[in-house]
């Protein structure tokens, strides 16, 4: 179990983790997320006392890290799987880490043959790709056979295969009955892997439910519906008659109609109603992504601007307009899944007063 | 945490990596080797030198010529047992499997230091038996007064600098940075100090020129130096005590 009370680090007049609370439970694998510089893996190294924070505190099992008696036993972490040194083997490497704490050698070629590394175990780090690399950060985080796993985006740079082994590992270390705790960026990976979630913007805590919970509370399902191109003004018709029986209604970018609050039987009666033939009817499931990027929308840090190629065109000689691809967030708040029919969302923090906000 | 455990995989960090035997070979070869060249060359040159200089000739402090050259190695292997951590990040893991950071500090530099002054007491008594065959006639014996001081002192000089090397890293972080300020300064600055009359004074209280002090057997004419051999490389090792509780206290408040 790790337990995180009021925890703040400041960087100067950076606020990197603002007032963080949250349980990570033993038995689930609990999710991380947050966009690029939330203040995840801040947190993460607080919680194995590498950086000290400046207000608050993180415990594992009730007791601060740096007094958790044989540590490297208790918790095991990858927080940067680039950290070896190149020139020193895979074995060694470990071999350094177990001797650290106590434990023997012949535990460094178990968790080597767990990650799958014994081929490569005398090999210098230096040759290794990204994934080889993720799994010997993962076989470190393994040696001690902790109760408590920490992994910082333990996916990254693994192949399918290295992905799906991953997930699998995560899970059956949770069906152990340990603590796992994993961030990562990867939305869909998170959705098969994780059951709970702890969700950060700008180091404030947003969210903090099951994985189920956070999609139904961030984004709803919704119905996609396409009327012949072949009758125009039929569109604008269904569009006004859906809104009138009370559904949120927003066009797409392909001419089709994004239909949320009304079930699929509702919406063709409707239709019907309204003498208006449809082409699709369909329904689409809100996915952890789009909950995701509904909720952190106002909080990344690092926010991509149109390329617009200036200079590189000659005057009067561009081609064909692009096609105007609409940004998330501009001129269309919902181009994300709708909101939730139910308007009582958790109380996600009003980032807008945040002290740490950019002048933007 | 049992010192016991980070000594064993501090050992096994030190000689699982190449930068060591590189570093460490190369501080023997140089220091061994140039020695020797000097060694020879003042034998042949001893009949041109004046009678002032041929009162002060110093065998064994002329066939360890080569470690002002030697001990900028030993400034690269001090920087790089320290700085390796950094540069690479295994930092984070070192000290989250010890939060104990006093205790990971000092048996890092514990066993880089012993495994250091192994090599230089090979390296010293090598160069010196080397560089006294060499000078032939104008040799000194191990057992003439003061000379095995020198010996057993010139590889304490050596080890002192490449531990006032691993608190300066320590204090540093970045290995570029670390060796950009050691070696234009030991190289340069130390000797340009203690070359001009107006700084003299000042330049032989810096670690290398009080420490050098003890590879002295024949003291210069009109020597007014304040301290002796020993009084010279306690002035050193202060100042690696200096580095070291100046590396230490960073390392603990810092975040890693």
């Amino acid at each position: 179990m790790i337990e995180a009370t009021g925890l703040t680090k400041r960087y100067g007049a950076k606020t990197a983790v603002h007032d963080l609370s949250f349980q990570v439970r033993p038995g689930t694998v609990t999710g991380f997320l947050g966009p690029n510089g939330s203040g995840k893996s801040t947190t993460m190294r607080m919680i194995v006392g590498l950086d000290e924070p400046t207000s608050g505190h993180v415990t594992i099992g009730g007791l601060p890290y740096r007094r958790v008696p044989n540590a490297p036993r208790q918790v095991g972490a990858l927080l940067d799987a680039k950290a070896v040194h190149g020139g020193r083997s895979a074995r060694n490497h470990l071999l350094c880490l177990a001797q650290l704490s106590g434990i023997p050698a012949r535990r460094v070629d178990e968790v080597l043959g767990v990650v799958g590394l014994q081929d490569v175990a005398r090999h210098r780090s230096k040759g290794f790709s990204l994934g080889m690399g993720q799994r010997l950060g993962i076989a470190a985080a393994l040696l001690g056979d902790p109760q408590v796993l920490l992994f910082d985006e333990p996916v990254n740079g693994l192949d399918p295969e290295g992905i799906l082994w991953v997930r699998t590992l995560m899970k059956s270390l949770a069906a152990e009955g340990r603590t796992v705790f994993v961030s990562s960026h990867l939305m869909s990976e998170m959705a098969l892997t994780a059951e709970h979630l702890i969700v950060i913007g700008r180091g404030r805590l947003m969210a903090d439910m099951s994985v189920r919970e956070f999609i139904a509370a961030n984004a709803a399902g919704f119905a996609r519906v396409r009327v012949p191109d072949t009758e125009p003004g039929s569109r604008e018709k269904l569009a006004a008659a859906l809104a009138e029986e009370g559904g949120q209604v927003l066009p797409e970018p392909d001419g089709a109609l994004r239909v949320a609050g009304l079930p699929l039987p509702r919406i063709s009666d409707v239709a019907h109603t309204a003498g208006v033939r449809l082409w699709e009817l369909s329904p689409h499931q809100a996915s952890l992504e789009e909950a995701y990027m509904r909720l952190t929308q106002g909080a990344v840090d690092y926010r991509s601007t149109d390329d617009r190629r200036a200079g590189l065109h000659e005057e009067g000689a561009q081609g064909p307009e692009p096609f105007p691809v609409p940004q998330p967030g501009a001129d269309q708040p919902g181009w994300y899944a709708p909101p939730p029919p139910r308007q009582e969302r958790p109380a996600a923090p009003d980032l807008s007063k945040s002290d740490t906000e950019d002048p933007r | 945490m049992a010192v016991t455990q980070v000594v064993r995989s501090e050992w096994t960090k030190i000689r699982s990596v190449q930068s060591t035997v590189w570093t460490l070979g190369l501080a023997a070869v140089v220091t061994i080797g140039l020695g020797a060249l000097i060694s020879a060359l003042s034998k042949s040159e001893y009949e041109n030198l004046s009678p002032r200089d041929q009162l002060t000739f110093d065998p064994t402090f002329i066939s360890f010529a080569g470690l002002s050259l030697g001990q900028l190695a030993m400034v690269v292997f001090g920087v790089l047992v320290v700085s390796n951590e950094y540069s690479t990040g295994m930092i984070r893991m070192s000290l989250a499997a010890v939060p104990q950071r006093g205790t990971f500090f000092f048996s890092k530099v514990a066993v880089a230091t012993v495994l250091a002054l192994l090599v230089s007491l090979v390296t010293t008594f090598a160069t010196f038996f080397l560089g006294q065959a060499l000078l032939g006639n104008l040799s000194a014996s191990i057992g003439d007064p003061g000379v095995l001081r020198a010996v057993i002192g010139a590889a304490l000089y050596m080890t002192l600098m490449a531990v006032f090397s691993m608190g300066v890293a320590a204090m540093l972080r970045s290995p570029m940075l670390s060796l950009g300020i050691l070696v234009p300064f030991f190289f340069l600055v130390s000797s340009i100090l203690g070359a001009v009359s107006a700084t003299e004074k000042i330049g032989r209280f810096l670690p290398d020129q009080a420490g050098s002090k003890i590879m002295q057997v024949v003291a210069p004419l009109n020597d007014d130096t304040p301290y002796g051999p020993w009084g010279g490389l306690g002035i050193m090792a202060l100042w690696v005590i200096a580095s070291l509780a100046l590396g230490y206290a960073l390392l603990r408040h810092r975040d890693a």
